[in-house]
């Protein structure tokens, strides 16, 4: 194509598009620019606006108030807690399954396989689930983040679609050697499933780092929020504050100290989008070849 | 017994298997099937103490309910508006990012593009709400800072107070989140079309929009009718988080949709037989609509669910 000389249409156009998709990338990244700029910024100097993205005059107070303020210290090692285990327990008990789904001489395969697809299409909602719940005891604990989800049934077929592409000898000749299926799966499936384990572990991750309605939903005990709970919140109470006049009354008397809800909103909001960004840069092309196999096997 | 036999033989030839299965089904039996069962309800004055037998069976009392109050109608309305607003927009401008994507000339940029423009997918609801609330913000937000800069507009606007404005932010928000990340699906599907019918075309004199226009755009058409098709089931389903973390009581007669009704009603309230019905209700529609979307999808291509 690029033998043929291009018409100054052409140009026009390529110049066009080169011009869009740098504005594509500045409206997406600003933001989050924007918003670190404005968390490192001294809050008094911050609220008087006109903020880029570079901090006028630099400030860690809203940072060190939040790493202070325990609460919000402990609602991060929720959300860790929650991502490890989630994820850990989630990726066990799912490939546990492909693995064994990928035998189609299982006893009732054709039945489970058709079980599990069908449940991937109903939902009983927010009320059941509320009083499974509450019958399973997880209603209010640490478990109601970890257990439900535990077993993706979309997951275990997209894991399945990757074991039944392994060699099939390697596990033949196990099977051989006397193996039974679960050291095949731990000793020899595992090992060779880290690509579609990788893939999985990071859906699941930051799926479990964002999720913040379980705690709404599922539970009233303070000392079981995580991190995006707890910046909704934030969010919700300066919010509901700068709906009315005299609370920005109240918000102008806070500017005598070196911090304001909105720092410290902005610093959250940077503590809980840090974790995502340092990752995204060496797993993204991961997720995308997730999503391939995904609308592969649609 | 010989088949007695085998089948005995062959669950202890397949213990292990089954062992590794059985968990999984118990848990899908209570995580999935168990809530269906649980979604009777609906047609109980629910007594959580005493369970079903010891509360009183009322038929269709709670739909009705549901079904005479003006909040119906509303909420029906705001939903549909929004979910549909998000499936055409949710087709339309990945189709359009990935064609203009695939037109870049300089291929760094096209990768460069790409993967900046997928991040916003992996960033949580919460924090892209307070992102939306600080750029939409009228004191100072960037984006009236921008708009008053050009001399668009002369004063600042709130732009989270408009009522009918709602939906169109609901969407314009979620175009900035999703489009790059729906848009990989089209760039695969782009890259899977003969080079030689371009090379072709630009033989016989063919201009960039001709190309695009009778050889891009039709060369993906099935994946965008397949995949507008498999979006429809989720007409009743605007999704809790927009409506509940940019909704305020400004714009609510615009913002409550189905979801944050079941949860004022049913979490909030404690009115669980009612916020059960409304999800009854919801859940008969969705399955409908899967189950043509399905038919559908099948008809114009091979391209099914199940």
């Amino acid at each position: 194509m690029s033998k043929i000389r291009k018409r100054p249409a052409e140009w026009a156009f390529d110049i066009a598009n080169l011009l869009l998709m740098t504005l594509v990338i500045v409206a997406t990244l600003f933001p989050f620019l924007h918003i670190a700029a404005v968390s490192l910024n001294e809050a008094r100097d911050a609220a008087a606006g006109g903020i880029g993205i570079f901090p006028r005059v630099w400030s860690f107070d809203s940072y060190i108030t939040v790493f202070k303020y325990n609460d919000i210290f402990d609602a991060f090692l929720v959300s860790a807690a929650r991502t490890v285990a989630g994820t850990a327990l989630s990726l066990f008990f799912t490939s546990m399954v492909a693995y064994s789904m990928t035998k189609k001489e299982l006893i009732g395969y054709k039945h489970i396989y058709r079980f599990y697809v069908i449940s991937m299409f109903i939902a009983g909602g927010t009320i059941p689930t509320f009083f499974i719940y509450q019958w399973l005891h997880i209603y209010n604990t640490f478990w109601v983040y970890v257990l439900p989800g535990m077993f993706s049934v979309y997951n275990m077929i997209l894991m399945r679609t990757f074991i039944l592409q392994l060699p099939k000898e390697l596990e033949e000749s196990a099977l051989l050697d006397g193996a039974n299926e679960i050291r095949i799966f731990l000793r020899l499936i595992l090992p060779l499933s880290k690509p579609i384990l990788a893939t999985i572990g990071l859906f699941v991750a930051v799926s479990q780092w964002n999720s913040w309605q379980d705690t709404l939903f599922f539970t009233n005990n303070p000392d079981l929020e995580t991190l995006q709970y707890v910046l909704m919140k934030v969010m919700r109470q300066t919010e509901a504050t700068a709906m009315t006049k005299r609370a920005r009354m109240s918000m102008s008397q806070m500017r005598t100290i070196s911090i304001t809800p909105e720092s410290v909103k902005m610093a959250i909001t940077i503590v809980s989008t840090v974790p995502i960004l340092c990752v995204y840069p060496f797993v993204q092309r991961y997720f995308v070849k997730g999503m391939m196999i995904g609308a592969v096997k649609g | 017994m010989p088949v007695k036999a085998s089948l005995r033989s062959k669950v202890s030839r397949q213990r292990y298997l089954l062992m590794m299965v059985a968990p999984s089904l118990i848990f899908v039996a209570v995580f999935s099937y168990l809530p269906i069962w649980g979604m009777l309800i609906a047609f109980f004055d629910y007594n959580p103490g005493l369970g079903f037998a010891g509360s009183k069976f009322v038929g269709l009392r709670y739909f009705k309910e549901f079904l005479g109050t003006s909040d119906f109608l509303l909420l029906m309305r705001n939903t549909v508006a929004i979910s549909s607003l998000n499936i055409a927009c949710g087709t339309v401008f990945p189709v359009a990012f990935a064609i203009l994507i695939n037109e870049l000339f300089v291929p760094r940029m096209r990768k460069l593009t790409q993967t900046i423009s997928y991040l916003p997918h992996f960033i949580s609801y919460v924090v892209v709400a307070n992102i939306a609330t600080t750029m939409l913000s009228p004191d100072g937000g960037a984006i009236n800072r921008l708009l008053l800069g050009l001399g668009v507009i002369q004063k600042p606007i709130f732009f989270l107070a408009i009522p009918q404005g709602f939906w169109f932010l609901i969407s314009a928000i979620n175009v900035w989140k999703e489009t790059g990340w729906a848009a990989i699906i089209y760039i695969a599907s782009i890259a899977n079309i003969d080079p030689q019918l371009y090379e072709a075309a630009t033989v016989d004199g063919a201009g960039r929009m001709r190309r695009i226009w009778h050889i891009t755009l039709p060369g993906i058409l099935p994946t965008i009718i397949v995949l507008t098709i498999m979006a429809l089931p989720d007409l009743l389903n605007a999704g809790f988080d927009p409506s509940y973390l940019l909704g305020n009581p400004i714009v609510s007669d615009f913002s409550r949709v189905l979801d944050t009704h079941i949860y004022a009603v049913g979490i909030q309230q404690g009115r669980y037989p009612l916020a059960t019905a409304v999800g009854l209700m919801r859940m008969g529609v969705s399955l409908v609509l899967i189950l043509s979307a399905n038919s559908w999808a099948r008809r114009v291509s091979e391209y099914s669910l199940f």
